[in-house]
């Protein structure tokens, strides 16, 4: 009995396992290789190796694209690093109060567009903006646009890093140096920073990559200053140009890969750090310094709060800026650019299937390469498909899936232009986060329920939706969420691959920016953060009413 | 449950296969959406069997994708774009030529002159200025008469424009300035007005509408916007150049190879027939339609005498070379302006 169960067992696992390889390929992998091999290719399908890229670069446009991109991405990480670094240290470090109100309020850009900030910079800073006399003779259209707008889109990303780096440091550290009299400077600079060192490097990479493949921001707001990012939308979508698009596509791939593989390098460099005697730092009181952390911490956040609310009081203004009065009529999306309210609710239905299939693929596949003890190579290859969407910037990806599902040759071509293709490609941009997720979940759960019910001749199946799917329920909710949110949000991959009758809530955002109705644009982005909002909202409460059964059980 | 939970994820990859039972037409079109909307319902009381599927982009866009699809076309119709255009699709073979009903009440200075033709006009739109009057009294900026006077050094980074490669007004601009200035002073015009340019926008509507919030006091962009903003209560004289305006045709085409000829030659019956060119009358001053033409509020009555002289063949020939000419001079030497 028991050895035709683990039979039964192998042959189930195996089968899902191909399955899920075939899946991930056709979703992840494939695309990329796609658009590899076309940026090798002319646009009339000849191949020419490096040509494109050698031609592209020798372009005096180009090089000042390149330089542009490397500016805007080099200051706005050198701003919002010290800004999130000193603003993990205050939540971690002081007493400062209203701590987990802070810690949630700064997470807000993660629920919006990266368009809404830009938008909002328009409104604050433009030449009509209440605060343009700020800009002296400066412009906000231009570098320092993109790089206010780039720093509150990345800033709750940094911040999640800092946070997680900074609570690695161990009390006992401080007790020593504390009791051998070393100054506070002088623990903050050989405890704190060198154990946050890792994390560090990590948040200033992810920064730099976030803001050197983001297009949202510079679309909006960057005026005649191209980026990378900009310009292959500019020949994709303007120009129909594909092939250069792949060309500075592969470009923009590079210093994500990078990123991507000294990531890795630190992550495993960080773990070695932690010994099991560990002990978590808790801040004592010291009223001048918690003080003037609350009134950093306060600031930044009124910023993001500020940031926000413009937008919102801009959708209802009237006729921007010579009537603000209240009304209603900029939600009247049926008469503006980008699909009316069709969008919006096109992009719940996304949000909502992206985040059920999503979460099920996400779950089954970690939990696949976690718990699996056969097919080995067969596991890398799933765990290296797992984390591969992490080094792609969304537009890649988008690209990678014109060119693999719109041949006409394909047998997936019947995808194109569907619903279906924006809920894959959302999965796979956002699956990687999700993924290191679950497997974190899984992983702390014991072993030890397989290896008995497999003893017992159960099915792996049953252990799986029985025992861990439970278990592991707030963090499935977790993943979900992630997964809706980030799906009302994201315009990058999907902008190269909506339809007539698949237009998004946050693609309508930027074609009414385009086509100068941005107080619509700046109403249906504050939609899009309402909704995120709730949403999140909805999934909290879910999860905390289940755990608190859960817990009343376990009392029983 | 295993078995569910797999048919689920494969149940994804069949959402999309959406199936029309209705007869269904993709249509191609740069008309402006606050006018596909009453112009589509008039249609729907026509022929309410058809489902209409729009793909609505900036001129430029709609031009680029179609020239993209040329091996496999997906549009059945191209509705309201340049003229220009579908002279250009027409010398790639692209277009179906057609004679639709009310064909002999089409003035033909606004139709393609062959026979059968390749497409046929439905209405004019062409260049004009917005200007922010509340503005120019804050920053003490004249009111300019003429494209000559966009020029003055006062109006330094005051004046939008619309990008020629994505904006349809943008590229009769650029093509006006051409044939009023010719070729060489032409483009020394637009090398003088480019120091003035604060921003080059997407659209041919944004500029308005960038005037009109007074984000920027002047917006070069076209009539319909500016009488229509004017009329919603923007601050806002509009200026019609007296060297004279460019302008160009939105126009219909069947492309060549739809799968849906009859449902496509049914629209575009009524795109060039009476009903939709009397919808076309109350946005446009000049419609193609004879007899139809009305004064529009905001739009002087003369305007069809101030159109200049334009050769669509010579544009559209011209398309890509005036394109890169121009991308050249001020997408890639502009430096980040201050």
């Amino acid at each position: 009995m028991r050895s035709f169960w683990s039979d039964s067992n192998k042959i189930v696992m195996a089968f899902l396992m191909v399955c899920l390889f075939l899946l991930l390929s056709g979703m992840i992998f494939l695309p990329l290789l796609e658009i590899l091999q076309k940026s090798f290719y002319t646009s009339l399908g000849d191949f020419v190796g490096l040509d494109n890229f050698i031609r592209y670069l020798g372009e005096e446009k180009s090089l000042r694209l390149i330089q542009n991109s490397l500016f805007v991405s080099i200051v706005s990480t050198l701003i919002v690093i010290p800004i999130a670094f000193v603003f993990a240290y205050a939540l971690l470090r002081s007493c400062m109060p209203f701590k987990p109100l802070f810690r949630y309020l700064a997470l807000i850009p993660l629920l919006s567009p990266s368009l809404l900030p830009a938008i909002s910079f328009v409104y604050l800073f433009g030449n009509q903006g209440f605060l343009k006399s700020w800009m002296g003779d400066g412009s906000i259209y231009g570098p320092w646009g993109i790089i206010m707008g780039e720093c509150f889109y990345v800033f709750p990303h940094v911040l999640m890093i800092l946070l997680s780096a900074l609570s690695l440091s161990d009390a006992r550290l401080y007790e020593v140096a504390e009791s051998m009299g070393a100054g506070s400077i002088k623990r903050f600079l050989t405890i704190t920073l060198p154990s946050a060192k890792y994390g560090l490097i990590s948040a200033i990479l992810v920064s730099f990559t976030l803001v050197i493949t983001d297009f949202g921001v510079p679309k909006v707001i960057g005026g005649d200053f191209g980026v990378l990012a900009t310009e292959i939308y500019k020949q994709v979508i303007g120009q129909q140009n594909f092939s250069l698009g792949a060309t500075i596509g592969v470009l923009l791939l590079i210093p994500s890969i990078i990123t991507f593989g000294i990531d890795r390098v630190v992550q495993r460099k960080q773990k070695a750090t932690l010994g099991s005697k560990f002990v978590l730092y808790r801040p004592k009181k010291s009223p001048l310094f918690d003080a003037i952390m609350g009134v950093f911490s306060s600031g930044v956040v009124l910023l993001l709060l500020i940031i926000l609310g413009v937008s919102v009081f801009a959708s209802f203004a009237k006729f921007w800026p010579y009537d603000l009065s209240l009304v209603l009529k900029h939600y009247d999306f049926d008469s503006m650019d980008g699909g009316g309210w069709n969008s919006y609710f096109n992009s719940l239905q996304l949000a909502f299937w992206t985040a059920l299939y999503g979460t099920i693929l996400v779950f089954i596949c970690a939990y696949i390469v976690e718990r699996t003890k056969v097919f080995s190579w067969l596991k890398g290859a799933l765990k290296f498909l797992a984390l591969l969407p992490m080094a792609v910037p969304g537009m890649v990806l988008g690209l990678g899936y014109i060119f693999f599902f719109n041949n006409p040759h394909s047998p997936f071509n019947g995808l194109y232009q569907s619903m279906a293709i924006l809920v894959m490609c959302t999965i796979a941009h956002f699956f990687t986060t999700s993924y290191i997720t679950a497997v974190t979940t899984i992983k702390q759960i014991d072993s030890e329920f397989e290896d008995v019910s497999d003893s017992m001749g159960v099915a792996f199946y049953h252990t799986f939706l029985r025992v861990t799917v439970p278990i592991a329920i707030p963090s499935i909710l977790e993943i979900a969420r992630y997964f809706f949110v980030n799906a009302m949000t994201t315009v990058s991959a999907v902008v190269f691959l909506y339809s007539p009758h698949t237009t998004l809530a946050s693609l309508a955002v930027l074609n009414m920016d385009d086509a100068g109705d941005i107080s619509s644009a700046a109403a249906m982005a504050s939609l899009i953060v309402v909704t995120s909002i709730g949403v999140t909202l909805c999934f909290n409460g879910i999860s905390h009413s289940i755990v608190k059964k859960t817990q009343k059980w376990r009392k029983g | 449950m295993l078995t569910k939970g797999l048919s689920l994820i494969t149940g994804v990859l069949l959402l999309g296969g959406t199936v029309f039972a209705k007869e269904s037409l993709t249509v191609y079109t740069a008309l402006e959406t606050d006018q596909v909307k009453p112009y589509l319902e008039s249609f729907k009381k026509v022929e309410p069997d058809i489902e209409v599927k729009i793909v609505r982009d900036s001129t430029g866009i709609v031009t680029a994708k179609l020239l993209a699809e040329k091996a496999n076309p997906q549009a059945d119709v191209v509705w309201g774009t340049a003229a220009t255009s579908l002279v250009l699709l027409e010398q790639n073979g692209m277009l179906e030529a057609y004679a639709p009903k009310s064909l002999d009440k089409i003035d033909a200075k606004y139709r393609d002159s062959k026979n059968p033709p390749a497409w046929v006009g439905n209405d004019i739109w062409g260049s004009a200025i917005c200007f922010n009057e509340v503005e120019a009294k804050k920053q003490n900026l004249p009111l300019p008469t003429s494209w000559e006077d966009l020029t003055k050094p006062i109006y330094k980074g005051k004046i939008v424009m619309p990008n020629p490669a994505s904006s349809g007004t943008g590229f009769l601009d650029v093509t006006a300035w051409l044939k009023i200035f010719g070729e060489k002073k032409g483009w020394e015009y637009m090398d003088k007005l480019h120091e003035n340019i604060g921003q080059y926008t997407h659209s041919g509507s944004k500029p308005c509408k960038m005037a009109a919030a007074g984000e920027f006091p002047i917006g070069i962009s076209f009539e319909y916007r500016a009488a229509k903003s004017k009329k919603e209560g923007a601050p806002i004289a509009i200026v019609y150049p007296k060297e004279g305006l460019g302008w160009d045709l939105e126009a219909t085409a069947i492309v060549k190879g739809t799968k849906n000829l009859e449902t496509a030659k049914k629209f575009v019956n009524w795109a060039t027939g009476e009903e939709a060119s009397k919808l076309y009358a109350q946005n446009f001053a000049v419609v193609a339609y004879k007899g139809l033409s009305q004064k529009i509020e905001h739009i002087p009555a003369n305007y069809e005498s101030m159109l200049v002289e334009n050769d669509f063949a010579w544009s559209a020939k011209n398309r890509e070379a005036i394109l890169k000419e121009w991308s050249k001079r001020y997408e890639s030497k502009s430096e980040p302006k201050k």
